[in-house]
């Protein structure tokens, strides 16, 4: 190993260690920051955020331009290269850039009904046979012919047999075609994003992607049932939604643990979206939200992987009720709620994440987000327990010089 | 109020659809006013506004609310002879909507509910707005106050464009432009030119209040 090379190592291991100490509560030489964007980087290196989706060497060169001028403690390296798989998935749930979006706009997911209220009762029952038959013929075009796959339960000796003869329906075989393609082009944004991870770590810098899950009340609201149809079903279906809340919360969990193992990372990512002030009162939270949530987090934890939490929005309200997880085995990434209010009530259990205000890093000047960085370091960082980031990671639409104070700020100033 | 007029305020109020329905379709059934129905639905819409603005109902129950006031009005509109007339104590007009480029709704839907529960002529021109849109609805609306809302960061551009487009097309002389949604805040009001920012629905009712009058 050359001197380059052997440093890289060293500022890998000190970066990586430096990130779980903060997790674990402990304090360390400085607070660390991390980078996570969805296209600002591609904004800083001159990229459409389409090519970013589309070109995978376009979007990697990027991406490491903006971690060689940030130097973050970690970085989330959300590439975005699906833009092949989308395409040849026919994907409806979402619109992205050059895809229903302008090629310099973000990718926006479609707030709909997928899943009708009468529906619940056969999703409960079946969850995967309602997914491919009912579910995922509506979501993207590639699979449509699905709706033709044989209902492979309900099939018994000879029937069995004879059923084969879906498979050769030409709409089920074109949708499978289609699928091959979708299949190649995801394996090759695996490999290639597997690829940057590791010449990135090279460089050292360590990656804090991983995993992904969600609470079971979003899966349900974001995925099947839109966020009206949801929110209805507080009041209309309560008890479906319910029962449907306990068997997500152990489906969303298959295949994480081993996904997020298999990545070399302990962090799973979980961005929230409809437990916030606001969005519903403080008994359906306890009743519908947290429940579900908390039981995806212990999971998580038990197998020893690190929980990422983004709080979106204003979640004051909640600090109370959710420091009921073990203590230093999770991050709690809050976007709008006060970080030295979420210290006094949770300093104690959880790593606290964020929150320079998206609109500073937008419209703000670098001196704001000095003093804003500088009030976060001494006041949340101070005995440990917190990562600096941008309240919902960096916007596409930064100014690189805020950016850069941001960065900046975690080697100007002590906690 | 009679007793069964008190019964369907307070159903409404307090989110028991089954019986708000019941009541409602008996007392149309049974050749009560179809526009004293509806007015009792707007009272029982103003209580859910109320219980909003005091943190005690959120989202889920303003949505609910508009469901209720949505399949009474279906079953109430057939029957009303002539059409109702327009809204007679409307206090000002408001146009809302979704900035280009953004297409998140919830936060306008709230603030147009609560506006329209509060007594203004909203009209809400739905989500990724251009601004050409916005310019000849404020021509032919002639609304007192513009609200721009926008959820992603792309839509602080997109509300400086609009407010700028407003300016350009000299329609922003004698009315307000008030901008609202997700990150909204005053760096991001001082970055569009709008005359105010609000964190809520609440805080766009006030800011109408202020600039139209109660």
């Amino acid at each position: 190993m050359d001197e380059g090379n052997a440093a890289a190592s060293e500022r890998y291991e000190t970066r990586r260690r430096r990130l779980l100490d903060q997790v674990a509560l402990r304090e360390t030489d400085r607070t660390p920051f991390v980078f996570a964007t969805r296209f600002w980087a591609a904004a800083y290196a001159g990229i459409t955020y389409e090519e970013q989706m589309y070109d995978a060497e376009k979007s990697a060169a990027a991406f490491e331009k903006a971690l060689r001028l940030l130097e973050p403690d970690g970085y989330t390296p959300s590439l975005y290269i699906y833009g092949p798989t989308l395409s040849a998935l026919d994907y409806r749930l979402m619109q992205w850039p050059g895809h229903g979006t302008d090629p310099n706009a973000t990718f926006q997911y479609l707030d709909r009904e997928y899943m009708a209220a009468k529906d619940y009762d056969e999703y409960l029952f079946d969850p995967t046979g309602y997914c491919l038959r009912h579910y995922l013929p509506k979501v993207a075009g590639a699979f449509e012919g699905l709706a033709r796959m044989p209902d492979f339960a309900s099939l018994s000796e000879w029937r069995f047999v004879g059923a084969m003869r879906a498979f050769g329906r030409p709409e089920l075989r074109a949708s499978l075609l289609r699928l091959l393609e979708a299949g190649e082009r995801a394996e090759e944004a695996a490999q290639k994003s597997a690829a940057f991870v590791k010449r990135m770590a090279s460089l050292g810098f360590p990656s804090v992607g991983g995993g992904f899950c969600k609470a079971p009340y979003d899966h349900i609201s974001d995925f099947l049932r839109g966020s009206k149809g949801c929110m209805l079903d507080l009041f209309r279906n309560r008890d479906k939604l319910l029962e449907a809340i306990d068997k997500v919360s152990e489906l969303l969990m298959r295949g994480v643990v081993e996904e997020t193992r298999a990545g070399g990372t302990p962090y799973v990512f979980i961005p929230l979206h409809w437990g916030l002030d606001g969005f519903m009162s403080p008994e359906h939270f306890r009743t519908f939200y947290w429940p579900g949530l908390r039981k995806v987090l212990l999971r998580l934890i038990e197998h020893e992987l690190i929980p990422v939490v983004l709080w979106e929005g204003d979640c004051t309200s909640r600090l109370e009720q959710i420091g009921d997880i073990p203590r230093g085995k999770a991050v709690y990434w809050f976007e709008r709620t006060d970080l030295v209010r979420a210290k006094e009530v949770l300093g104690d259990t959880v790593c606290l994440r964020g929150n320079v205000p998206t609109s500073m890093l937008v419209a703000g000047t670098p001196d704001e987000i000095d003093a804003y960085c500088r009030m976060l370091i001494t006041k949340v960082g101070k005995g440990g327990g917190f990562i600096l980031d941008g309240a919902a990671s960096v916007p596409d639409e930064a100014r690189t010089e805020n950016v850069l104070a941001m960065a900046r700020s975690v080697h100007k100033y002590a906690n | 109020m009679q007793e069964r007029e008190q019964q369907l305020v307070e159903a409404l109020a307090d989110m028991r659809e089954d019986e708000a329905l019941a009541l409602a379709r008996a007392m149309l059934e049974g050749g009560v006013d179809p526009l004293r129905v509806l007015e009792l639905c707007r009272a029982g819409m103003e209580i859910v506004g109320r219980r909003f603005e005091q943190g005690e109902y959120f989202l889920p129950e303003l949505i609910l609310g508009g469901e209720m006031l949505e399949a009474i009005g279906a079953l109430a509109k057939p029957l009303i002879a002539q059409a109702p007339g327009g809204p007679a104590k409307k206090r000002g007009r408001v146009l809302i909507g979704t900035v280009h480029g953004d297409l998140h709704d919830i936060g306008k839907n709230i603030v147009t509910f609560m506006l329209d529960i509060n007594g203004y002529d909203v009209r809400d021109l739905g989500i990724d707005v251009p601004a050409a849109t916005f310019i000849d609805a404020v021509r032919e609306f002639q609304p007192a106050v513009i609200g721009l809302s926008g959820f992603l960061t792309l839509a602080f551009d997109s509300m400086r464009d609009t407010v700028q487009a407003i300016e350009t097309a000299g329609l922003r002389e004698g009315r307000k432009i008030m901008i609202g949604g997700g990150q909204v805040d005053e760096a991001v009001r001082a970055h569009t030119r709008a005359d105010a920012f609000g964190g809520n629905a609440m805080a766009a009712v006030a800011l109408c209040r202020q600039w139209i009058g109660a």
